[in-house]
């Protein structure tokens, strides 16, 4: 045997086994190796097992992190080599997945298991072990699963490099005559695997008699119905349908053999399986990321194994009076305001399109029907990929309406990142615009087609449409089904992914509805108001909230192509006196608002209140566009896809709290100030430790710097197939974790400080980036800069990394002049800057141009600050 | 209490020196040539002669051992018999003299070997590892003195990273005049972060090693100030402070460690005694980032820098404009 890193010398055994497998000769043993931790447990109180089962061409050293984990968590872990594969014997015979099921069965015997089990498989290991869960469910206590899958549909091609791993002539000289399947498989790691656990992995497989096993577990897949195993393989498939116990999946999604496909195909076996996609992880998911920790977590919170108290139930929900989200436009449209504008689409040429409210209310009746009479309804995912106006409130307050769950991801984030997240949420149908429906035929996302506009016959085969919105609208009249219950979900939101990838924000129909009353109570938007939409999140709720909406006409990919001509021009189609934007649509605004006509003038200015909401904007920002719409009160609410509103502060309040801040008031100052917590939401600082880790109790203590929690109504219910990372937004329940830090003042006004994930740890104590940014922002010659952390944490140098002022292609020091000046304001803050580098751009987000990517700034500086290749910023 | 400073005529041992007299110790003084320091007494001699590093180190309470071949060139058995052996003589004679407390003055360099240190903790010394005779029997020389450390013998190692201050003729001088001679480019810009110490602040580290001997014995602290720079600021402060203009032109750090492996060849193959104008390890030393975790030693020994590095290069530019 090599070194195996990572493992124990004494978890590996062996023991003999009699083996009852109708593929070996009665009175038959085999040898199998096995890892076990059950001498690092002693005698005290073990929770239970963990039965390991690896597939192919992996062994039990794929589950070392699993067996150092279960040592430490209490639990006993076994893992083991199947036959034929690992240090186990090689049995000269083919063992189909019928045997390897009763294999196991009699390797448990053997070894001699007691107190609950948990079946832990990965790959076919995921099959084998569930075959075992389905047939030996008395001490059954859970099921993990990582990237496997148990079913292959007949009319679909198993996975291409199977294919061509099972192709003749490639067989038998890619997996066992050669080392090439095995190779392959092990270079699927994210990232790649360290040469020691290389060799370790492929220790037991050096000689081709070696790799037989390898070989004949590819040809054990059932490809069709007439495959020796395909009976044992539905029976398992079907069988674990029943399944009680709880389950949880853990996913790769780069997985090229498993794709989402088989995860979504075991979501609807497991229906309550607790799922996380790791989504930067592959095949061995247990390789690319910490599963083990995310096992022993869920292990813990689901209360599985002896001796375990029943974990935390949810807080009881504020039963409120719930008042579902579409309610109001089948309510005014029976009333006087019936023949009202209730929504309207600005074009590029010709009048705006509009929808009265009756009109609307049919629509979404019809196209409800549509969808119903296409065997849409509760629990469906359908992803909207439709830029907002008519059709897409239209299909929102539809699909709301049957029970179906919207999925909503913004165009802002990119095609690569659009694309992660139309998978991730695995949609059962897409409805999009043409453009959408291509990406959605290019990039091969999940799901049925039906297309937003009309399209040519042509292009509906190519682009496997089976309807389009007009086909729905048609539809024969179907009776409604009820309303969905208040708590079902309603709705996947996608962040904005500025801060990693975009994470789907689930929320129920009744975490909606309090959205929107959160919305009206704070800024008194309801029936009778006119809204100009230019900011997503916000646009959904004008027909929610009773307000007639109009979407200007802009490219919703880029808020930054707001004009302000397309400003005014909505805002008169409706008379609007709200306007809802983003900060980089208004910078546009502004710089576009010389060529106005007086007409344009008159209609900005009867806007009485304009909201900018997604990112912070700077306060000279703010007071130039007071003058563009000199009658509006400037709102800038603070929130995030999780919550959308937490905070809420007006211009006026801005400039008290800079005057309080100047005056020296306790706590005021060091961020952005966002205001008073909303009515209805509980809003304190979770104080960080010297590590810059979140972990003091809550408190609303004025100047002390925490992670920021949330309690409210309208905060999300959890995130989407991301088990782990909603245990750990929910760690301090009721609240939910931002992953924001700041800080209240003496009057209660919270002031954000940055991202708990970009806060630094010097030598002098605990960094915030956004008060030293702003103070830098102050100084000649730069426009924009980040404050990050080089070094290891403890003992980080600071860094001003800053954009402007300079002509310069690439990144240089700061001259003499400035990086004193940087250095004077930073000491004020007692912080030392170990260096100021001058960038000609910081990298931003797309979808606000204005949250800096630090985590990437920082990365790039601990190069460029090194003196290697620091590659581009 | 009597302490026997050795090599006092450099930059840092007089200062250390110095120190002490400040703090009203009896400082006795051993190095070939006069200290000049006021207030403690000199004993002249060699670290080489076993005879006079006895006679000097009798009746002292405690030792701060400075002394050293600093130096690119120069036969390794050179380095040995001053760095290693003078050590070892002087540990033997301070334990037979009733010395308990020691403070070996080492360096950074004999745990590393030329990549980039960043936040770095203080690694055990290692000769194996270490790039060039001086690195090499420096850490030789400090691993025989820790292991000589007892409760009753008490020794640690102080390891000051890059000392400047007025009187340096290492680096302020070297840097200052080629910089007037417009022979000093930056390595890749000169943006690679650097921690150095202010002279005075080595000085009072290695009294307070002394101070706290019971418990820093046995172990090694690297020294700095904790203010990390680019070596582009730090050479922009020396010229500043010296009166010329700071290098305004960079040359590839890759090209300048090639050439400096070139001219180390050639200069050893030539036989030349003064310092090279570059060698590989400077290239290194002027390219890669060099800073350090100073938590441990802080807290061990209850030290803090007093001498920031902008007051460090006024008093520096004071002591050019006298």
């Amino acid at each position: 045997m090599v070194a195996l890193p990572g493992v124990d010398p004494s978890w590996s055994a062996f023991i003999d086994v009699p083996s009852t497998s109708g593929a070996d000769a009665p009175g038959t043993s085999h040898r199998w190796h096995y890892l076990d931790n059950g001498r690092d447990l002693g005698d005290g109180s073990v929770k239970g097992t963990l039965l390991c089962v690896h597939g192919n061409p992996t062994w039990s050293y794929l589950w070392r992190s699993f067996l150092a984990a279960g040592s430490a968590a209490g639990w006993r872990v076994i893992a083991v080599d199947q036959l034929d594969m690992g240090y186990s014997a090689r049995t000269g015979v083919f063992r189909r997945l019928a045997h390897r099921i009763t294999d196991l069965e009699d390797f448990v015997a053997a070894v001699g298991i007691s107190g609950p089990v948990v079946t832990v498989g990965h790959d076919w290991g995921g099959v084998v072990s569930l075959g075992y869960a389905h047939r030996n469910r008395e001490d059954l206590a859970g099921v993990v699963l990582t990237n496997t899958a148990i079913h292959q549909d007949p009319d679909r091609r198993i996975p291409a490099p199977l294919r061509l791993a099972l192709a003749p002539g490639v067989h038998g000289l890619g997996t066992r005559t050669t080392s090439a399947f095995l190779d392959v498989t092990l270079a699927l790691a994210r990232p790649a695997l360290d040469p020691a656990v290389r060799r370790a992995f492929r220790d037991p497989y050096r000689s081709a008699a070696d790799r037989q096993g390898i070989a004949n577990f590819v040809s054990d897949i059932p490809a069709g119905p007439s495959h020796p195993s395909y009976a044992a393989l539905t029976e398992t498939a079907e069988g674990i349908r029943s399944l009680e116990v709880p389950v949880l999946i853990m996913w790769g999604p780069h997985d090229p053999v498993f794709s989402d496909t088989y995860l979504e195909d075991l979501a609807g076996r497991l229906p309550h399986a607790d799922i996380h996609r790791f989504e930067r992880a592959s095949h061995l998911v247990q390789e690319d990321a910490d599963t083990a920790a995310t096992a022993m977590d869920w292990l813990a919170e689901r209360g599985i194994g002896a001796a375990a108290p029943p974990a935390g139930t949810a807080p009881p929900l504020d039963p409120g009076d719930y008042v579902p989200l579409g309610r109001r436009i089948g309510d005014l449209a029976s009333g006087p305001e019936g023949p009202s504008t209730a929504v309207a689409e600005m074009t590029p040429a010709g009048p705006p399109r509009t929808l009265t409210w009756r009109e609307l209310d049919d629509d979404v009746a019809a196209v409800a029907a549509g969808l119903t009479a296409l065997g849409y309804g509760t629990g469906t995912r359908v992803s909207l990929l439709v830029p907002p106006g008519v059709d897409l409130t239209v299909l929102i307050y539809a699909c709301l309406r049957i029970g179906a769950v919207i999925v909503v991801a913004d165009a802002g984030l990119g095609t690569r990142g659009l694309s992660r997240a139309v998978r991730g949420a695995a949609p059962d149908v897409v409805i999009g615009i043409e453009r959408a429906l291509l990406a959605a035929r290019a990039l091969g996302w999940p799901g049925r087609r039906i297309s937003a506009g009309s399209l040519s016959r042509a292009k509906r085969t190519a682009l496997r449409v089976e309807a389009s919105l007009g086909d729905l609208r048609a539809a024969r009249p179907v009776s409604a089904p009820p309303e969905p219950p208040a708590d079902a979900d309603a709705a996947i939101l996608f962040t904005s992914g500025s801060t990693g990838p975009a994470k789907g924000v689930v929320y129920t129909h009744r975490q909606l509805s309090a959205m929107r009353d959160a919305v009206q109570r704070t800024l008194g938007l309801g029936p009778g108001t006119a809204l100009v939409a230019g900011f997503a999140p916000f646009a959904l709720l004008g027909p929610a909230l009773g307000a007639t909406s109009v979407t200007p006409d802009m490219d919703v990919t880029a808020p930054r192509t707001l004009t302000a001509r397309a400003l005014a021009d909505a805002a008169d189609a409706i008379d609007a006196t709200v306007v809802f934007a983003s900060p980089a649509a208004l910078r546009n605004v502004l710089a576009t608002s010389g060529d106005l006509d007086p007409e344009a003038r008159t209609a900005l200015g009867r806007i009485t209140l304009l909201l900018s909401a997604g990112a912070p904007i700077p306060l000279p920002l703010l007071e130039s566009v007071q003058d563009l719409v000199p009658a509006a009160a400037l709102h800038t609410p603070y929130g995030m896809t999780e919550s959308l509103l937490v905070a809420d502060i007006d211009l006026s309040g801005l400039r008290a709290a800079a005057a309080a801040a100047a005056a020296g008031l306790d706590g005021a100052g060091n961020g952005v100030c966002v205001g008073l917590p909303v009515r209805g939401a509980h809003v304190a600082v979770a104080p960080l430790d010297g590590d810059g880790a979140a972990t003091g109790e809550p408190t609303t203590g004025h100047g002390v710097t925490g992670e920021i929690l949330v309690d409210a109504p309208h905060v999300k219910d959890r995130y989407f197939r991301l088990w782990k990372t909603q245990q750990d937004a929910a760690r301090m329940r009721p609240w939910h974790r931002t992953g924001d830090v700041g800080h209240f003042d003496a009057e209660g006004r919270l002031w954000v400080e940055g991202r708990l994930g970009h806060v630094l740890v010097s030598a002098a104590g605990v960094v915030t980036p956004v008060g030293l940014e702003q103070d830098l922002e102050t100084l000649d010659g730069v426009r924009l800069a980040a404050v990050v952390g080089v070094g290891p944490s403890g003992t980080q140098a600071v860094v001003a990394v800053v954009e402007g002022g300079t002509a310069r292609r690439r990144p240089h020091l700061a001259d003499a002049h400035l990086a004193a000046a940087a250095r004077a304001a930073a000491a004020r803050r007692g912080v030392d800057l170990a260096a100021v580098v001058v960038v000609p751009a910081l990298p931003v987000d797309i979808r606000h141009n204005a949250k800096i990517d630090r985590a990437r700034v920082a990365a790039w500086s601990g190069r460029f600050l090194a003196g290697g290749r620091a590659g581009t910023l | 209490m009597t302490v026997l400073v050795t090599g006092a005529s450099g930059m840092l041992g007089g200062a250390v020196a110095r120190h002490l007299v400040g703090e009203g110790h009896e400082v006795r003084c051993f190095q070939r040539r006069p200290s000049g320091v006021a207030g403690a007494q000199d004993v002249l001699g060699s670290i080489e002669d076993r005879d006079a590093v006895t006679a000097a180190v009798r009746g002292c309470t405690a030792v701060v051992h400075l002394v050293a071949k600093v130096s690119f060139t120069g036969a390794s058995a050179d380095f040995d018999r001053v760095n290693i052996e003078g050590t070892g003589f002087l540990l033997d004679a301070a334990r037979d003299a009733g010395t308990t407390d020691v403070v070996h003055v080492s360096s950074p360099s004999v745990a590393h070997a030329g990549t980039s240190l960043v936040g770095a903790a203080a690694c055990p010394a290692d000769p194996g590892r270490a790039r060039g005779d001086y690195a090499r029997s420096k850490a030789a020389a400090e691993l025989l003195a820790l292991a000589r450390s007892t409760p009753a013998f008490r020794v640690a190692a102080v390891r000051p990273h890059i000392v400047w201050g007025p009187g340096d003729t290492q680096l302020v001088e070297r840097v200052i005049d080629r910089a007037r001679r417009g022979r000093l480019p930056l390595l890749d810009g000169g943006v690679a972060l650097i921690d150095t110490t202010y002279v005075d602040n080595a000085a009072s580290a290695i009294a307070a090693c002394l101070r706290r001997i019971d418990a820093a014995q046995g172990q090694a602290f690297v020294v700095t100030n904790g203010e990390p720079r680019p070596i582009a600021e730090l050479i922009a402060g020396i010229c500043r402070a010296g009166g010329v203009a700071p290098p305004s032109w960079s040359v590839p750090g890759a090209l300048a460690r090639g050439a400096g492996a070139a001219i180390e060849r050639a200069w050893l193959a030539l036989g030349r005694t003064e310092e090279p104008p570059m060698t590989r390890f400077l290239a290194e030393q002027l390219s890669t980032a060099h800073w350090f975790d100073q938590r441990r030693t802080r807290t061990v020994l209850q030290w803090e820098p007093t001498v920031g590095i902008d007051e460090g290069f006024e008093r520096l530019a004071r002591h050019y404009r006298r």
